[in-house]
């Protein structure tokens, strides 16, 4: 076995050293796309690119955020945003599962001395209309990791087939660097003059978005906004093909996704502040789905889509 | 002759999976080899997380020649008919041979397959057995085209005998066979070669693999065991969570770690439910019986003796438990203001889409609870209300979190709000029956509870036609039917399941119809209560009544006597099943519910035991041949005369001994039968009946029936009605089989 890496000292260097890792496995590594999501899954560079037939591999970080979770920055594991690193690669690699270890011990988890475990679990996004088969990852009992072979998006298969790994960076930064409660994490070097410390970073923006996620965010403003992205989608992709001003073939579906990713997130919105009854629920999922699969389709219709 | 030996190496396979998938892996390539002709000694398959593996021993080296004889056109026949013997035999016109027939000379072809060596054989098996393999769910990798449950990564085929193995070639997905695997993961990667399987076995231990999952189980058991044994503590056995961890490692290794103090005071349930669902960990008792320790199994051998592990582990527990510490003390919060609030959330929470919220399911089970608590022995106050407090828990933050919990919670919530103990166990009883090997509930607040609540689903299903149907069965309705029979018969309840049936249904159907008028379907209600059916109820209320009923009335009184009908039957079916499981014949149970009263299940059990151990007995079988004898000479005589003879034999007309004796068996029999059949003893009244066997035997042996003269031929006829109204007082005889 490889002599033992050493071990980070913040929750930086861990996603620096999954970037270098991941970067030197041949992944483009790309920026955290600029709008809200729920997940790392809906950068279009996961979603829109597993669709077709192109090859591809990227990896980024992607903030998330999950309004239901918000604990106003008391609980020691759970956060409204939160970070997840993200890895994608078209068709997926045989020795995908080797490289994911070395990414493990890339950020000083020596495979020796721990107890890793692909445990069954399935993955299913019914506002992306996607699902996939694979594991959440266990390192002495804890979740590390979502790992999946990607079946189909948007209602389309996935030929080839993406892989995608899921980190969720501050709990698998929290064990490696034995924190227990995310806000005292060290953010950036401990032995720099200015040390940052998790909560140095986050604690005061938690609890303002719990504050305003749980009790004042205007619903009927964010049902209204969900309507408006809805119409959005249906709008930008009726347009016909064939630019009329440059004549080119320009089909609008990254423009035309990002309304879906707002409705999405404006959905979770609605849902944290419980206006959502449970019959409802399934029917605004199925709405997102539509606009999700509509996208799909658009992309389909690429450059990048059709390859 | 050659063994075969086979591993499917992939990235982990679930471990609900591999149980089966090694019984299919061998049944796939054992039935494909035997149908190319490939018979074979003995076969194995063993599974890992991440392998299955067949053995086969004594296979043949090859299949044997098969000769086929087909018959041709005649000769004369056209050349075409001869031409398309050929082509379909693939044979010249001198292959063939002319043979006189019946019909003339006519082209007989001999087809020779040559046999195949098992290599080939194995080969287009093991390919079709891959391309097919039943997984429960299968996905594609990469840019291939294969299904399979994870990435395949390696296929070892060979086949070997004294002189030595060879491997058998193929290539699936751009994999090609060897005779090669690798070891533990982690502990030993490297590939090596194997020459045949107990090579491949012992070669896989030392590479930190036990291949059978039964060797992984007991060494997991053993060990928890052993190492628990040395600290004083005692593992909870779990047979499922024992077979779940043995499919999760390759190379077992068992920790014991202690829980943290600060967790102690949670249910016992809660630690163990808790422990097992999100971390596969056994629970250890100490001598006191509380749960104060925990095993966990790794799956590798680490150089600090697994102490990095354990303590990540624990570290993993302390904050699940601390979760469930959290929803422990809110809910005790709820339970001590007197559950008010979970009262109101089970309003806004479905129950089904078409039968309103979990809340008016709960009013439903508590108001029904109160109509069946008289019938088995519970007061209706207490019943109705033990069912609202029964079912609180549903809104709970523990429940919410792990279901199965469900009603184990709630006893401990009902005492904490202050209910008396016979209450609080009313949550934690009424769920049961669960399985077969579980009892139903005996206290009668319980018993009303359950009943209550299984006949609320039953008849909530029914009014929607959401009925079970061939292996389909979403909302458990056949276990809730069991549910209910058990329930009766094990406490031998005198209950008219009709009455319940049919206010569980007119309680869902009114809410599915409209319009009604306030308060009609609570008339009914209490009508039916009072009346016992659905029939008489509605036509009483249509007498009190001056005006025409609502709609909504008419519309329940077109539907609910179906469904009940529908739903009794359906009981019944389980209780044929229910008593098939005991032995006894499905055409006495339906000789018995041919019977009034049906729906009285005890009533339905005691009649099916007494004519089940009647039949047992020489004088019941002759007496049912002496019964349908009499039945069917009757039956003829009533058809052909278009009369029924019920008007009673006279005695004055007997004319033989045995016709005399048979008045007089009759008489006897009477007498006996009614204390009996009043006493509802079913074995005295049947013993009655079977005093008639010598005497009905020796009237047909030395009578005939029908003879000429007219009175006497009605007097015998009405002589056998007689005995088809006293043998049909148990069962319906006419349903027996033989």
């Amino acid at each position: 076995m490889a002599s033992a890496v050493s071990k980070p000292t913040s929750f930086q260097e861990i996603l620096l050293r999954l970037q270098t890792y991941w970067a030197s496995r041949g992944c483009a590594i790309m920026q955290p796309y600029d709008m809200e999501v729920g997940a790392g899954t809906f950068h279009p560079a996961t979603t829109l690119r597993s669709l077709g037939p192109k090859p591809w591999a990227a990896a980024y970080v992607q903030p998330s955020r999950r309004p239901t979770d918000g604990r106003y920055g008391d609980n020691p594991n759970r956060l409204q945003h939160y970070y997840q690193f993200q890895v994608v690669i078209k068709p997926s690699p045989p020795d995908f599962q080797a490289l994911y270890l070395g990414s493990l011990e890339a950020i000083g988890i020596e495979m020796g001395l721990h107890d890793i475990r692909f445990v069954e679990d399935d993955w299913e996004s019914p506002t992306l209309g996607a699902w996939g088969l694979g594991w959440e990852v266990w390192c002495d009992g804890m979740e590390v990791s979502q790992f999946t072979y990607f079946q189909q998006v948007g209602g389309h298969d996935c030929r080839p087939v993406t892989g995608e790994l899921t980190y969720g960076l501050e709990r698998l930064a929290m064990y490696v660097l034995g924190v227990d409660h995310v806000m005292e994490m060290p953010f950036n070097d401990p032995q720099s003059g200015i040390a940052l410390s998790y909560g140095d970073v986050f604690r005061q923006t938690e609890e303002e978005y719990s504050r305003w996620n749980f009790d004042i965010a205007d619903t009927e403003v964010v049902l209204r906004h969900f309507e408006d992205a809805e119409r959005a989608v249906e709008t930008i992709l009726s347009h016909p093909q064939t630019d009329p001003k440059t004549g080119r073939h320009i089909v609008m579906a990254h423009p035309a996704y990002d309304q879906c990713i707002k409705a999405s997130h404006l959905f979770n919105l609605l849902d944290a502040r419980g206006v959502i009854s449970p019959t409802e629920r399934q029917a605004y999922i199925g709405r997102v789905r539509t606009l999700a699969k509509a996208c799909a389709d658009a992309y389909l219709e690429t450059e990048a889509g059709r390859g | 002759m050659p063994d075969l030996l086979v591993e499917l190496l992939s990235e982990e396979i679930p471990a609900r999976m591999q149980t089966k998938a090694a019984a299919d892996l061998k049944r796939l390539v054992t039935d494909g080899l035997v149908e190319a002709g490939l018979t074979y000694a003995a076969a194995g398959a063993e599974v890992t997380p991440r392998r299955l593996c067949l053995s086969i021993e004594g296979l043949l080296a090859e299949s044997p020649m098969r000769r086929e004889e087909r018959k041709g056109p005649r000769v004369d026949a056209p050349d075409k008919a001869l031409d398309g013997f050929l082509r379909s035999t693939g044979l010249a016109k001198e292959d063939l041979e002319a043979r006189e027939t019946p019909k003339g000379a006519v082209w007989f072809a001999t087809l020779e397959t040559p046999g195949r060596p098992a290599a080939e054989i194995v080969a287009e098996v093991l390919e079709a057995t891959l391309r097919t393999f039943p997984w429960p769910k299968s996905m594609r990798w990469g840019s291939g085209t294969l299904r399979w449950v994870r990435p395949l990564e390696s296929v070892l085929c060979l086949l070997s005998d004294e002189a030595g193995g060879a491997v058998v070639p193929l290539e699936i997905e751009g994999i090609a066979s060897g005779d090669t695997t690798v070891g533990h993961r982690f502990m030993a990667p490297a590939r090596f070669a194997v020459t045949g399987f107990e090579d491949y076995e012992a070669k896989l231990k030392r590479a930190h693999v036990m291949l059978r999952a039964a060797e992984r189980a007991a060494a997991i058991w053993g060990d928890v065991s052993t190492q628990a044994f040395a600290r004083g503590l005692t593992p909870v056995e779990d047979p499922g969570l024992l077979e779940e961890v043995a499919g999760l490692v390759e190379w077992p290794v068992v920790l014991l770690g202690e829980i943290d103090a600060a967790f102690l005071g949670l249910p016992p349930e809660v630690l163990r439910t808790s422990m097992k669902e999100h971390q596969k960990f056994f629970a250890l008792k100490a001598k006191d019986g509380r749960i104060t320790h925990f095993a966990t199994v790794a799956n590798i051998e680490a150089p600090d003796d697994g102490a990095t592990i354990l303590s990540g582990n624990r570290k993993v527990l302390a904050a699940r438990l601390a979760d469930a510490k959290f929803f422990w003390e809110n809910d005790l919060r709820v339970a001590k203001d007197g559950m008010g609030a979970w009262q109101a959330t089970l309003d806004t929470v479905t129950f089904h889409g078409r039968l309103g919220s979990q809340g008016d399911r709960v009013r439903r089970i508590a108001a029904l609870a109160r109509q069946i608590a008289p019938a088995v022995g519970a007061d209706p106050q207490w019943a109705e209300a033990a069912a609202r407090i029964a079912k609180a828990d549903l809104a709970s933050e523990m429940v919410y979190e792990f279901p199965e919990l469900q009603g184990v919670m709630g006893a401990y919530y009902a005492e904490a709000a202050g209910h008396p103990a016979e209450v609080a166990a009313v949550a934690r009883e009424h769920y049961h029956p669960l399985g077969p090997s579980d009892r139903a509930p005996r206290a009668a607040l319980s018993v009303a509870v359950a009943l209550a609540d299984k006949i609320d689903t039953l008849t909530g299903f029914w009014a929607i036609d959401e009925r079970p149907t061939g292996s389909k069965d979403p909302f458990a309705l056949r276990r809730a039917a069991l549910g209910v029979i058990r329930l009766v018969l094990e406490n031998a309840l005198r209950l008219d399941l009709d009455r319940y049936i049919d206010i569980g249904l007119v309680r869902h159907k009114a809410r599915l119809v409209d319009p009604l008028e306030a308060g009609e379907v609570e008339e009914l209600i209490d009508e039916i209560a009072d009346h016992g059916v659905f029939g008489g109820a509605f036509r009483t209320i249509l007498q009190k009544r001056d005006s025409a009923v609502s709609k909504g009335m008419e519309t329940l009184a077109d539907e609910v006597p179906d469904k009940s009908d529908a739903l009794l039957a359906f009981l019944h079916d389980r209780l044929k099943v229910h008593f098939r499981e005991e032995g006894i014949r499905h055409d006495v149970i339906d000789a018995v519910l041919a019977m009034p009263g049906s729906d009285d299940l005890v009533l339905v059990e005691n009649r099916a035991r007494a004519l089940d151990a009647f039949l047992g007995s020489e004088d019941g079988v002759n007496l049912v041949q002496g019964f349908k004898r009499a039945n069917n000479i009757l039956t003829q005589a009533e058809a052909a005369d278009g009369v029924e003879y019920s008007y009673g034999a006279d005695p004055k007309f007997a004319e033989t001994g045995e016709e005399k004796a048979l008045f007089a068996a009759l008489d006897a029999a009477r007498a006996a039968l009614g204390p009996a059949m009043e006493a509802e003893d079913f074995a005295a009244a049947m013993a009655a009946m079977a005093a008639l066997r010598a005497p009905i035997d020796a009237f047909f042996e030395a009578v005939q029936v029908n003879v000429d003269n007219g009175p006497l031929r009605r007097n015998r006829l009405n002589l056998l009605h007689d005995i088809r109204t006293i043998c049909g007082q148990v069962a319906d005889l006419t349903r027996l089989e033989g």
